[in-house]
This record gives C-alpha cells, sequence and structure tokens, in this order.
C-alpha cells in the first residue's frame, strides 16, 4: 500500500466519528448509541459511517488496541537494512510472518523497519533468528527500555 | 484526551475466557448495537461477563482503549517521521520524559544502539501534513534537547509495507 495522492475529503459526520472514536469506545451497554447521542447522530448514522470508513480504507480497524506487553507476550521493533533490487522480495517473506504487526519502509540506510507481537517474550529471539534464516539479512532488535509517551490522535 | 488507563501495580493474570475474547476482537469488535451481546453469543458467555471482562482488561491496561485505528496517510498526516537521537545515557530519561510531554509527539522511548549501524537511543514520533511541518517539531525537540543530543536525523516512512495490528494466535497448551 502506498501513501494516496488526493486530498482526503471527509463530510462533518465522518469527521466527528474519526475523531472520536480515535478516543476510545466507551465500556457501557450501548456504547455505540452513547457515542452517537453525544455526536447528535442516530446509532445507525455512526455504525453506517464507521462501517464505510473501515470499508474504504480511511480506518484499518476498530477495536480493543491490546497491550502486548501487559498481557505477558514479546514486542519490540526491529529494523533492517535491505537493498533495493531485493527489497520486494524480502518484504514478502518478512510480512508473511504472523508476528509481524507493523512494517514500514523507511528512508534511511535502516530501511525496513517492523513491530513484532509474540505469545511470550521468549518467542522474539526466535522469530527473529526465523526473519534472518527467511531473508538472509541481520535484524537490528530495539525492544523499548523506557516508554515516556504514547498518545495516538489525528484530528481532521 | 486519551482515555487511556495507566496499568495498576497488580499483574493480572489472563485466563482461558479472556483469550477468547482477545482472539474474537483481534480483528474488530462487532458493529452491533450490542457489540458484547454479540460476542457473547459467539462465546457463550452472558454479555454481562463479556463487557465486565472487557471492563477489566482495559483497567488492567491490557487494553489500552477500544478505538478506531486510522490509515493516517488518508487522514492527510503523509509525513510521519520517527526522530531519533543520541543521547548521553545519563540524560536520556530525563530528556525523554520531556520530549514525551510535547503536544505533537505521539510516541517517545528509548531503544538500544547497534553500533556501528544506529547510534541513536531516543525515538520520538511526529506527524505532519508537510514534511515541513514534521522538521519544524523536530526542531523545537532539538532546541529542547540542546546539548544533550549528539547527532539526530529524522527518517520518513515512504510506505505503510504491512498494518494488521498487534495479532496473537491460538494458546498451543493450556497455562
Amino acid at each position: 500500500m502506498s501513501a494516496q495522492t488526493e486530498a482526503p475529503l471527509f463530510t462533518g459526520v465522518e469527521r466527528a466519528v474519526i475523531n472520536r472514536l480515535q478516543l476510545g469506545l466507551p465500556l457501557t451497554p450501548r456504547p455505540y448509541a452513547d457515542v452517537a447521542e453525544e455526536l447528535g447522530i442516530s446509532e445507525e448514522a455512526l455504525l453506517d459511517t464507521l462501517t464505510r470508513l473501515l470499508d474504504n480504507g480511511t480506518l484499518t480497524r476498530f477495536g480493543p488496541m491490546f497491550h502486548a506487553g501487559e498481557m505477558g507476550g514479546g514486542l519490540t521493533l526491529a529494523a533492517m537494512r535491505i537493498p533495493d533490487h531485493a527489497f520486494a522480495a524480502v518484504t514478502e517473506q518478512v510480512n508473511h510472518f504472523d508476528e509481524v504487526a507493523h512494517n514500514y519502509r523507511r528512508e534511511h540506510d535502516l530501511n525496513m523497519w517492523f513491530v513484532l507481537a509474540t505469545e511470550t517474550r521468549e518467542d522474539i529471539d526466535r522469530v527473529i533468528a526465523d526473519i534472518e534464516a527467511a531473508t538472509g539479512y541481520p535484524v537490528y532488535n530495539m525492544p523499548k527500555e523506557e516508554e515516556f509517551h504514547v498518545n495516538l490522535h489525528f484530528p481532521v | 484526551m486519551s482515555t487511556f488507563t495507566s496499568p495498576s501495580d497488580q499483574p493480572y493474570v489472563l485466563c482461558q475466557r479472556d483469550r477468547a475474547l482477545i482472539l474474537a476482537t483481534q480483528g474488530g469488535l462487532p458493529l452491533e448495537p450490542d457489540p458484547w451481546e454479540d460476542l457473547a453469543r459467539q462465546l457463550g458467555m452472558s454479555a454481562d461477563e463479556v463487557l465486565a471482562r472487557f471492563r477489566r482488561m482495559q483497567e488492567h491496561g491490557i487494553i489500552r482503549r477500544v478505538a478506531a485505528v486510522p490509515d493516517h496517510y488518508r487522514l492527510g498526516y503523509r509525513f510521519n517521521g520517527m526522530t531519533v537521537w543520541d543521547v548521553a545515557d545519563d540524560q536520556v530519561s530525563e530528556m525523554g520524559r520531556a520530549v514525551g510531554n510535547l503536544p505533537f509527539v505521539s510516541h517517545c522511548y528509548r531503544r538500544p544502539r547497534h553500533l556501528p549501524w544506529w547510534r541513536y537511543n531516543l525515538f520520538a514520533m511526529v506527524h505532519g501534513t508537510s514534511r515541513d511541518e514534521v522538521e519544524q517539531k523536530a526542531g523545537h525537540i532539538e532546541a529542547l534537547l540542546g546539548n544533550a543530543s549528539r547527532a539526530s536525523t529524522i527518517l520518513y516512512s515512504s510506505a505503510i509495507l504491512k498494518k494488521t495490528g498487534l495479532r496473537f494466535r491460538e494458546q498451543k497448551k493450556a497455562s
């Protein structure tokens, strides 16, 4: 997937839904109805808008955002240096691993950056070794040693 | 404001019923007026139990929040700059907290160096609608770090190669 080139155009309702739902759904018996009321729209309009934003790829996901570290699983950021001629093939090899949650191409000698999430902490080393074996390139493991802030919010 | 809940001191141990809920929702929460009832039917629990487990997992920080994850490119945030800084080890904790408090920094972490390929130990992610905007924000970080930063660069992402979110597989053995 590459970056979109056309300007984003959202209706007022879409904008409100995108902004509000990034902050989190209240854990109440009728959560969508509660958010809809807050936004001054019907529950049906909220669900329709949310479904459309997911279908057209504006939202990549709507659901619980898990904190892998708190679940006892492994989580790390890793990077690789891949020559241009091998980049597409290595992308396919790396993405093939279920443990690869996100993968970004970045402009640097280290040009492939991905997040690994595994069932246990010990699995991280095994998956890294497997990726090195599959691709033939070294993987630089950069687990977080200290977390200062996490607050993803993109207002539109 | 984020509804992120700080993890409590007591570690929360996931049981099989929590895991079943995680597996059932990692693709997304049902888009039904009563999503808890929908999950309850799938998993043979009551809707009350489903909701109570979600609340408990959120209180304990296992779930940061139940939320929409945008493709930030499509929202106009085309420039996602991972700013990275080489900060002296004895200053990085203090400086990291200061950088993390800047309103435009979405993630901020200390990570290990990999010499000679990688000398940077402080990562601060900033997003913008233009490269100028990202560079301006990086300029604020640079001013804040002052002499504490010995070198820095900005890594821009040029493509999302994969974005599925965190996924967990069925556990092979009971724990």
